[in-house]
């Protein structure tokens, strides 16, 4: 292209709010001292060996275990109702992904925060359940609540990917399957399933990040009992002014995140083309 | 037939999930009582206590303002970004591009802390300003991912085709590329506002007093029991939501119909 | 149609940069206080008497305020800080000197209130609302009156107890359970009140802020730990509910309103320092959110129930096995790393 390199701007951009920030971040993690004083500032490792004791690595386990208990329901929850809408006609199709979509518009604090009405003790569900007869539920700061808040602000991120590789799928192989003899069942696992995996993959990423690292469900749902890592970063920031704790444990978390993505990218070798996968 | 019914009992069971705290929002606006677990009867007047609210209302603004001006400021970037990084190659283009990856791939707390630490380097008053430049620098990636898919699908040689015919650089990315990639840059900037109206953990540590966005507010005031004039504007932005999208969708379903006569 | 969508934007946008510079015409005055701390209608009637524009911002806790202000970034010119932190806050040279002989409303105060040990001679404070930590509980839901801070240990009401999500308040009532003093230096006793509170977890229902109000008239949880105001405003929602001062002993606190040292407006500051502590303003607010207040003109003010009752305004010798709190000073990065043990077991 004749055009010159328009996007140098930008590369200056990225230089100055992406890249210096995270050099900060790695440079705070390894020092100590005090984090509002430049100067006291000492090379040190003590942040990461603080980390790795058993009090924060069960944190971290913790927060992952909810995430991938979150990231496997939203699959199971949302892989169905992707592929139902995927196979309705044009018109209402259309209706069933706004529908689906206008939640997502809505601010996701408000709607976590109506969960507290519904999952109370003297909340609707256990209204309704009560009046049916049953006891009532605990459902309500503990991990249940915190899962459910989960599930429920990702779901669409789930669903969204997945639904959009399924209808760009020719389902004229799965006609072929059939036609083959393959019943319902090796259909799925054998044609359908492979050919949506880059949208699971996508779906899979875009729960799991977002999971791992969320302080603010576990504040709002979980009665502050569970800390995940994401409040004990919060917290070193906000709280303690433990700048230098609060980066090591961030450095932790990217480098996990990297690692399982890493992992989930070699089940699909095409994610470079999809230029992230966005629907 | 089973299998009919029990697609239609799912569909219908996870949109009840979907919705269930939306109808808790819009049915307890209506409510006559401060709490949020009792009913007290009909009422309307959390609703004008809403324009009466000055923090909600300033909240609502800067959510607003914040998401106006950052989807087009990153907009604007992020084309010609978009435009910029199509032409590299080689290391600089994976370099860009990886770091350009980064914002969406971070957790929003890393990216959160890690922008907090710079501008409390650069001795910067938290506030407005840093809020926005926040806001811009987790938006333009997405604008970025929007349209370099479209350049892809672009036809190299349009460009070059009409700087051959004598149209200047500018000429030809004005007439000929924007409008190529243009339902990119449409999808870029209506993430980068979605994106910017509901973020909550990077305002959360980059703004300064008075500068609330709706997110913080709201998250603040759930610390101590929500006024009920939240459930008033959330029911009142789900309404204005579902007429835009809806009018929206009447639209493009109109636009295909009359491709579709004109064939 | 585009065209127009972008040219409305930029209207809104215009709009929306013109209207907050014409706001530069009037005095602003930045005040940062406790959530739900105030009587809204106070800040009108300012506004209206001083014509000066009021930007409310609100906190959770004295960490969340000292965070804010060190780490900079933002100016406030009107704080209210507890009495430990304006301690820790004069000491770090944070605070800007006030002139209490200025302040026409200033011999209202009490004198109990006035030259305490955090400010002795109330250069830098003056005193907005008292009160002390106790135990609510709902009486209806509970086989027996709580008395002691050990009864929250209790197995019976596990799953009904309420802890505060607030570092200091919740390390002392552990230290009070074991008979220490809750401003220990003692690393052992601070270590051994963070096992207790570890064991305590999984009775515990949730760590609260403000929102334990609506929890408990709510009857979703029969007990919790609360500031004596907090009681004040529940008990007048939910009458089965009973507040009590533990027997092992237990906090007295004061708020004060304090300047910031980089506060912009430090004159108008001090001008609304003086009307918060008018009596009629201070009923206005000791009323609204339920505290006590060191006027005794404005506690005249308040009606009888609350007066009267010994959950506001306890009496002397109940107020005698009470401790005030101090700055920990140095070992402060030890408390932070206590309380983050605490919150991070499971």
């Amino acid at each position: 292209m004749k055009i010159r390199n328009t996007g140098y701007p930008y590369y200056i951009w990225l230089a100055i709010f992406i890249a210096i920030p995270l050099i900060l971040v790695l440079y705070f993690a390894f020092t100590t001292g005090d984090s509002q004083n430049l100067g006291t500032f000492s090379f040190s490792l003590n942040n990461f060996k603080r980390f790795f004791t058993p009090i924060y690595l069960t944190v971290l386990y913790k927060s992952v275990s909810l995430a991938l208990v979150s990231t496997v329901i939203c699959l199971g929850l949302g892989y169905p109702i992707a592929y139902i809408i995927s196979r309705e006609k044009p018109r209402i199709r259309n209706v069933m992904v706004l529908l689906f979509v206008i939640p997502m518009w809505m601010n996701f604090l408000l709607r976590t925060y109506a969960w507290l009405t519904l999952l109370g003790k003297n909340g609707i569900i256990n209204y309704i359940i009560t009046k049916i007869g049953f006891q009532p539920l605990d459902l309500i700061y503990n991990d249940t609540a915190v899962l459910l808040g989960m599930v429920y602000n990702f779901l669409p991120f789930m669903v969204l990917p997945i639904f959009s590789v399924l209808t760009k799928m020719n389902f004229n192989l799965v006609e072929a399957a059939e036609d083959l003899g393959a019943n319902k069942k090796v259909t799925f696992l054998k044609v359908i399933l492979p050919l949506s995996l880059p949208g699971i993959i996508t779906g899979i990423t875009m729960v799991f990040i977002p999971a791992v690292s969320t302080f603010v469900i576990s504040s709002l749902l979980g009665g502050n009992k569970s800390t995940l890592i994401g409040n004990l970063i919060e917290q070193q920031f906000r709280y303690t002014m433990d700048w230098h704790f609060g980066s090591a444990m961030s450095i932790i978390l990217m480098v996990f995140i990297l690692i399982a993505m890493a992992l989930t990218s070699k089940f699909d070798k095409e994610k470079e083309g999809e230029g992230g996968g966005l629907w | 037939m089973v299998e009919k019914s029990m697609k239609r009992l799912y569909t219908f069971l996870i949109f009840l999930f979907l919705y269930a705290p939306i109808i808790v929002l819009i049915v307890f606006s209506f409510n006559d009582s401060r709490s949020r677990g009792v009913w007290n009867g009909f009422t309307l007047k959390w609703y004008f206590e809403l324009f009466k609210d000055r923090e909600i209302l300033r909240a609502l603004y800067y959510t607003l303002f914040i998401a106006i001006s950052s989807s087009i400021i990153s907009t604007i970037i992020g084309t010609f970004a978009a435009i910029g990084i199509y032409g590299m190659n080689g290391f600089g283009k994976k370099l860009v591009l990886n770091l350009n990856y980064l914002p969406v791939l971070n957790p929003d707390i890393v990216t959160a802390v890690a922008l907090m630490t710079l501008f409390r380097l650069a001795q910067l008053e938290f506030g407005l300003l840093t809020l926005l430049l926040a806001h811009v620098t987790f938006c333009i990636p997405y604008v970025v991912l929007s349209i370099l898919p479209k350049l892809k699908q672009m036809n190299k040689h349009l460009a070059e085709a009409a700087m051959d015919l004598g149209a200047t650089p500018f000429y030809a990315l004005r007439k000929v590329i924007i409008p190529e990639i243009m339902p990119g840059i449409i999808t870029g900037a209506l993430l980068a506002f979605t994106l910017s109206i509901d973020d909550f953990v990077i305002s959360f540590f980059t703004t300064g007093h008075g500068v609330s966005n709706l997110s913080i507010t709201i998250f603040a005031m759930a610390r101590r029991g929500i006024n009920p004039v939240i459930n008033a504007l959330s029911t009142l932005m789900f309404i204005t939501l579902l007429v835009l999208l809806l009018i929206i969708n009447k639209r493009t379903e109109k636009n295909d119909k009359n491709l579709q006569e004109r064939r | 149609m585009k065209k127009r969508i972008v040219l409305f934007l930029v209207i809104v946008m215009v709009i929306g940069v013109v209207t907050t510079g014409c706001g530069e015409s009037k005095p602003t005055l930045n005040v940062y206080n406790w959530g739900d701390y105030i009587d809204p209608d106070v800040l009108d009637m300012f506004e209206e008497e001083y014509g000066v524009k009021v930007v409310y911002d609100t906190y959770a806790t004295n960490e969340d305020l000292y965070v804010k202000l060190k780490q900079g970034g933002s100016s406030y010119d009107v704080i209210f800080p507890s009495d430990y932190m304006i301690e820790r806050m004069i000491r770090e040279n944070l605070l800007a000197e006030i002139d209490i002989t200025n302040m026409d409303q200033i011999a209202k105060v009490d004198d109990t209130f006035m030259n305490l040990d955090y400010d002795p001679d109330n250069k830098f404070s003056v005193p907005y609302m008292w009160g002390t930590v106790g135990i609510i509980y709902n009486k209806t839901m509970v086989s027996r009156p709580l008395t002691k801070w050990a009864d929250l240990w209790d197995e019976e009401f596990s799953g009904d107890i309420i802890m505060l999500n607030s570092q200091r308040d919740t390390i002392a009532v552990a230290l009070k359970k074991l008979g220490y003093s809750l401003n220990t230096r003692n690393i052992a006793e601070l270590e051994a009140a963070r096992d207790e509170l570890i064991s305590q977890k999984s009775l515990v229902y949730a760590y609260l802020g403000d929102e334990v109000k609506d929890v408990i008239v709510g009857e979703e949880a029969a007990i919790a730990v609360v500031w004596s105001g907090d009681a004040v405003s529940m008990i007048r929602e939910n009458p089965d509910l009973e507040y009590v001062m533990p027997e092992e002993g237990t906090n007295l606190w004061f708020d004060a309103m304090v300047v910031p040292n980089n506060a912009k407006n430090k004159e108008d500051a001090q001008k609304f320092i003086n009307f918060m502590t008018r009596p009629d303003i201070a009923a206005l607010n000791a009323d609204y959110i339920g505290y006590s207040s060191p006027i005794p003109e404005a506690v005249e003010l308040l009606p009888d129930e609350i007066k009267n009752s010994v959950v506001g305004y306890p009496t002397e010798d109940m107020l005698a096995n009470t401790e005030i709190f101090k700055d920990p000073q140095d070992i402060l990065s030890e408390y932070d790393r206590i309380w983050t043990e605490i919150t991070s077991a499971q």
